[in-house]
């Protein structure tokens, strides 16, 4: 169980201080090479466009101001659509998406987890094998079903395929195998209860850390969508779009386009820093046998 | 009789067991359509000259040949995607067990702060766009910047366009983005082991953590060994949308085109639907032969 608390060991072979001194200096030297990126964009986008021109380039600030963010907004208003729209766009195809994968994922790993039935195992086996390669290779003809299914240049081209991700299935059905008890589920059969009921209101609860893990992975995977074949009008498209449109702005638009970036970052983080302690949670299950 | 008797009773099993067909089969339809259909059609198409506006038309073997035979630009792309995953793949994965490891022993806030910086870049998409502005061609950028006030450069270096420095420049980036899922599993793995496993070695004779590693930590966490090592190994051979957003498409003489860029050369602009399906199937074979060897080289991990 990962969310108990660590017990003191008892024998516990300890480092030398040596060794407490390399393990340090190894994470500052790794950490300040994923942060330092991160914190230069935060910089970046605080950063007014005169300082832009001064050599050699300085990664401080001297004079931090919000420009950036108004020009940002303005540049993406003076485009055909909206910003408004394409925040719309972003934030209906994240929300739509992620709630129906959280829980057509959830009822279909109940389902595997807890029953046996014909075809459940070639089910969960086929997933499985899913994890083993990435969507990207099978985007040709994906993109020909969306067209035989008419759903080019809809948001559902972006949002179905987002219900049927392999890896949110996998991580609720190793949760439920592990968390979730057989006698509890056959008490509310006694009961009475019926497999909805009992999915909805006893299970759900229960797995409440996988289903917040869901929702981190999916929507990371939503907010991130760019440009996509599947969209072509630009009423469609969404906000991580039109961020990148601002960024290949060159120079010029360093300073808007850090700001992009500085907003297309910061939500997906924070979406992770509150759920983090459940998906360490639901990642303690997550093994895989041979 | 014995048969009929069979198919009956599956069918009463199946009817018995209806309600568990109407929790999983709306999630597993739309996940057959989208993932398992697109590679039988991908298969199926890899044997045709198909360009979407005519009916596929079966052309035997003619697309293999053609990729092995006729295709330098599909050899160059097949060297880059090996490049990129062999040394993007086990570093990467290495690395997201080596700082779980490490942080694995400290105070819980000091641990989740840590966890947070790693896996940002992970979370960010596009931010790592700022690789482009930090590595820029001319002399504001901040790599040539610092180059040229120290002396060491004269000229400004145009970074993501020059081959040198391309494929360098590209596997960091790739590596910073790269703690990801399998790094949130193995910090999973090191907290949910067993503290009684170590004091019960320690009297068994474990000396020092190396040890202590080698013939506990790492054979008691093997499923997520096994879990990250199948997450690392399908996003380093689908690298190519970072290629594209970093070095721009083509890249300067293909230095860094990949498979999946070479995917969507004939897929998406070319339309040469049969050949891109062909070029899609090879990689697909590629990455579910990759997890075999590795998941049986882990299988011997801590033996």
């Amino acid at each position: 169980m990962t969310g108990a608390k660590p017990a003191k060991r008892t024998k516990q072979l300890n480092r030398s201080f040596a060794g407490n001194l390399g393990v340090y200096t190894v994470l500052a030297v790794l950490g300040a090479f994923m942060l330092l990126p991160l914190i230069y964009t935060l910089v970046s986008s605080v950063k007014p466009l005169e300082e832009y021109w001064i050599f050699p380039p300085k990664f401080t600030v001297s004079n931090p101001t919000l420009k950036n963010f108004k020009e940002l907004f303005s540049v993406l208003s003076d485009s055909k659509i909206p910003f408004s729209r394409y925040l719309f766009n972003t934030v209906l195809i994240s929300f739509v998406g992620t709630g129906g994968h959280v829980i057509l994922a959830s009822m279909c790993a109940f389902a595997l987890a807890k029953h046996q039935f014909p075809g459940a195992k070639i089910m969960f086996r086929t997933v499985v094998l899913a994890l083993m390669f990435n969507a990207t290779v099978t985007r040709i003809p994906n993109f020909i079903i969306m067209s035989k299914l008419n759903l080019i240049d809809t948001y559902w081209a972006l949002i179905v395929p987002a219900f049927g991700s392999s890896l949110g299935l996998y991580l609720m059905k190793q949760f439920m195998d592990q968390m979730v008890n057989d006698s509890v589920l056959e008490s509310a059969r006694m009961d009475g209860a019926g497999e909805f009921a009992i999915f909805w209101k006893i299970v759900m609860p229960m797995v409440k850390p996988a289903w917040l893990t869901l929702i981190i992975f999916s929507f990371r995977d939503l907010w991130n969508i760019g440009s996509n074949t599947f969209i072509q009008s630009e009423q469609f498209k969404t906000l991580n779009y039109a961020m990148s449109q601002v960024l290949a702005g060159g120079v010029a638009r360093a300073g808007a386009g850090a700001a992009a970036c500085v907003i297309m970052m910061i939500v997906p983080i924070t979406v992770f820093i509150v759920t983090q302690s459940n998906v360490v949670e639901t990642m303690g299950t997550s093994g895989m046998k041979e | 009789m014995k048969r009929d008797r069979i198919k009956r009773s599956l069918w009463q099993n199946i009817k018995r067991n209806r309600v568990c067909y109407f929790l999983s089969l709306p999630y597993f339809i739309i996940f057959s359509v989208f993932t398992v259909l697109p590679v039988l059609i991908s298969i199926f198409l890899s044997f045709t000259t198909f360009n979407v506006l005519e009916a596929p038309v079966f052309s035997g073997i003619e697309n293999y040949a053609r990729m092995l035979l006729d295709d330098e630009v599909f050899i160059i792309a097949v060297k880059n995607t090996f490049i990129l995953a062999v040394i993007t793949g086990p570093v990467s994965y290495i690395l997201s067990f080596t700082v779980a490891w490490l942080i694995n022993d400290l105070k819980p806030a000091l641990r989740s702060i840590i966890t947070v910086i790693f896996y940002a870049p992970a979370l960010s998409g596009n931010a790592l766009l700022i690789w482009t502005v930090l590595f820029s061609s001319d002399a504001y950028g901040y790599a040539n910047g610092l180059l040229m006030n120290l002396g060491v450069i004269n000229q400004p270096i145009r970074w993501f366009f020059d081959p040198t420095y391309m494929m360098p420049l590209v596997i960091v980036v790739v590596l910073w983005s790269s703690l990801g899922t399998s790094f949130l599993a193995f910090i999973a793995g090191l907290q949910g082991i067993d503290r009684s496993q170590y004091e019960a070695a320690a009297i068994d004779g474990i000396r020092n953590r190396w040890q202590e590693l080698w013939y506990i930590t790492l054979p008691t966490m093997r499923p997520q060994l096994m879990f990250g090592a199948v997450m690392s190994i399908s996003s380093a051979f689908s690298i190519g949308d970072v290629v594209t957003g970093l070095v721009g498409f083509p890249s300067t003489n293909y230095a860094v085109h990949t498979i999946i860029n070479h995917l969507q050369d004939y897929g998406g602009i070319r339309y040469e639907m049969g050949y891109a399906s062909a070029i899609a199937t090879v990689l697909f074979f590629v990455m579910l032969l990759s997890n075999k060897i590795v998941k049986n080289v882990l299988s011997k991990v801590g033996e």
